[in-house]
């Protein structure tokens, strides 16, 4: 198992599930047993929940497996089936799940700089969540789930927040034009500054940031810069492997690789998905949570099993006390209707369509009707 | 004992809630059996009557733990905690909760906004 988050320590949970004995060995780079990051943006920043909270083993599992952690593979040799370790050591391994995730985009020539961060890692979160503690004013770059999550978390801190969003409306990828711009309507609600439109040319300050720099010429004070523009896949380390990349690693839609005994989950693993007839690389935490069982099945059938279809993919997030979930893809919808609540009150519950066909549901603090819509989307899309 | 609703009223693959303190919810499976457990995730505030019944499991509407209608067993994170189980009744066509004794495993925020009630 190389990766231990989420999709690594499902993956292992999987293999002992389903009978796997043998040696299991589970490599990680950063130093922490396997934790929940999602509420790293949210409750862990707003100082609500701590660090022991967000541990994703419960007391007392052992999984029998020899976690090597703080280090970092830096291969994997198809010849001798082995992943090499960047403190020169050597893992054989007779299978292999590829779980490295994802890492965040920072921004060129922001390096030098304190005061800028992202938000990926409990060690990311911890060094913002010291200085949010500062207050001053935030300018986050980026107006995606992340992004929004951090404004909305900073603002209930009582700092002063803007966020700039290079495109014209924010979420229209995950959500659409429509239902992009009425979640976005939230950062106005609350007294965040949305500059859509505006690229961001760079960062200004000496050693600290002092300010972020528009393309159209204006500055925007700051004294703490999240970067929030998405994540990259973490393969780098299989390039000449023999296992193929392509926006991450190119699965089949049970996880397997191309090479025999190798199969990827996560956010790193670019599945095929039947529905849409294409690979999509899904980063979303329940992908990483349910995906392994599947992979992990091939894996010790020796690739001899008939994948099934997964259910839709789903996410949320809370921004500013709403609940927002989503579950389907928005790209390939033709309309989408209003079926319940009002945009004008934040609580809608919206219904994607293709050909009349659902496609996608989007809720804001609709709980029960978006699992009935889920649930249904999983019926029809099928 | 505690009322809940008519056995008519509650349909298979629904569920009611009993807006006691904490709450607690029955749910009328597919294969037509009655469970009461508490409504409330152990992770966050979250409403399981509002969850994605399927068998003898109720996923939890927001983040997919999945409850054991039976035992209460969680299968996987983010929650980590059981929910309780009540026993369920029906009497003259009318669902019966017999609480439990145990101490319920409330998530972190809804614990404190109780103890800041009981204060």
């Amino acid at each position: 198992m190389v990766g231990a988050s989420l999709a690594g320590l499902s993956a292992a949970r999987s293999l002992r599930k389903q009978g796997y004995d043998g040696r299991l060995v589970v490599i990680g780079d950063e130093l922490h047993r396997p934790y929940d990051r999602p509420p790293l943006s949210k409750e862990f920043l707003a100082g609500t929940v701590d660090e022991a909270e967000l541990a994703l083993e419960v007391d007392g599992e052992d999984l029998q497996a020899e976690w090597l952690l703080g280090v970092r593979a830096t291969g994997l040799d198809r010849t001798d089936r082995a992943v090499r370790l960047a403190d020169g050591r050597e893992v054989r391994v007779d299978g292999l799940v590829i779980a490295t995730g994802a890492a965040a985009r920072t921004l060129p020539g922001s390096e030098g700089l304190s005061g800028v961060h992202v938000v990926r890692t409990l060690d990311d979160a911890r060094a913002l969540r010291a200085e949010l503690a500062q207050g001053g004013r935030l300018v986050v770059i980026g107006g995606g789930f992340i992004g929004a999550e951090v404004a909305s978390t900073a603002r209930v801190l009582g700092l002063d927040v803007a966020v700039v969003e290079a495109a014209r409306t924010p979420l229209a990828g995950p959500l659409g034009e429509s239902m992009g711009a009425m979640v976005s309507a939230l950062h106005a609600d609350h007294g965040v500054r949305l500059l859509c439109g505006v690229g961001v040319k760079g960062l200004s300050g000496e050693r600290r940031v002092d300010a972020v720099l528009l393309e159209d010429g204006r500055g925007i004070p700051a004294d703490i810069v999240v970067v929030g523009v998405g994540a990259r896949p973490c393969v780098e380390w299989l390039a000449g492997s023999g296992v193929e990349l392509d926006n991450g690693v190119k699965c089949g839609a049970d996880g397997r690789t191309g090479l025999a005994g190798v199969v990827a989950v996560g956010d790193c693993a670019n599945w095929y998905d039947p529905r849409a007839g294409a690979h999509r690389r899904v980063e979303h935490w329940t992908g990483a949570r349910e995906r392994p069982d599947a992979a992990v099945a091939t894996l010790l059938a020796g690739g001899a099993t008939e994948p099934g279809v997964p259910r839709p993919p789903y996410f949320w997030s809370d921004q500013y006390g709403v609940k927002i979930q989503f579950a389907g893809h928005a790209a390939g919808a033709d309309s989408v209707a209003v079926e319940e609540g009002s945009p004008d009150d934040r609580n809608v519950l919206a219904v994607y369509r293709r050909a009349g066909q659902p496609v996608a549901v989007l809720g804001m603090n609709q709980p029960r009707l978006f699992t009935r819509w889920r649930k249904e989307l999983g019926r029809t899309t099928s | 004992m505690i009322p809940a609703c008519p056995l008519a009223d509650l349909p298979r693959g629904e569920a009611f809630r009993l807006e006691i303190d904490p709450p607690v919810s029955v749910f009328h499976t597919e294969d037509g059996e009655l469970f009461a457990i508490d409504d409330t995730c152990t992770h966050q505030d979250a409403s399981l009557a509002d969850g994605w019944v399927e068998g003898c499991w109720v996923e939890c509407p927001l983040h997919a733990s999945k409850f054991n209608l039976k035992t209460g067993a969680v299968d996987a994170p983010p929650a980590k905690r059981p929910v309780r189980t009540h026993e369920v009744l029906v009497e003259d066509g009318m669902i019966y909760v017999r609480l439990s004794a145990a101490t319920p495993n409330l998530p972190p925020c809804v614990a404190t906004k109780l103890a800041g009630v009981l204060a």
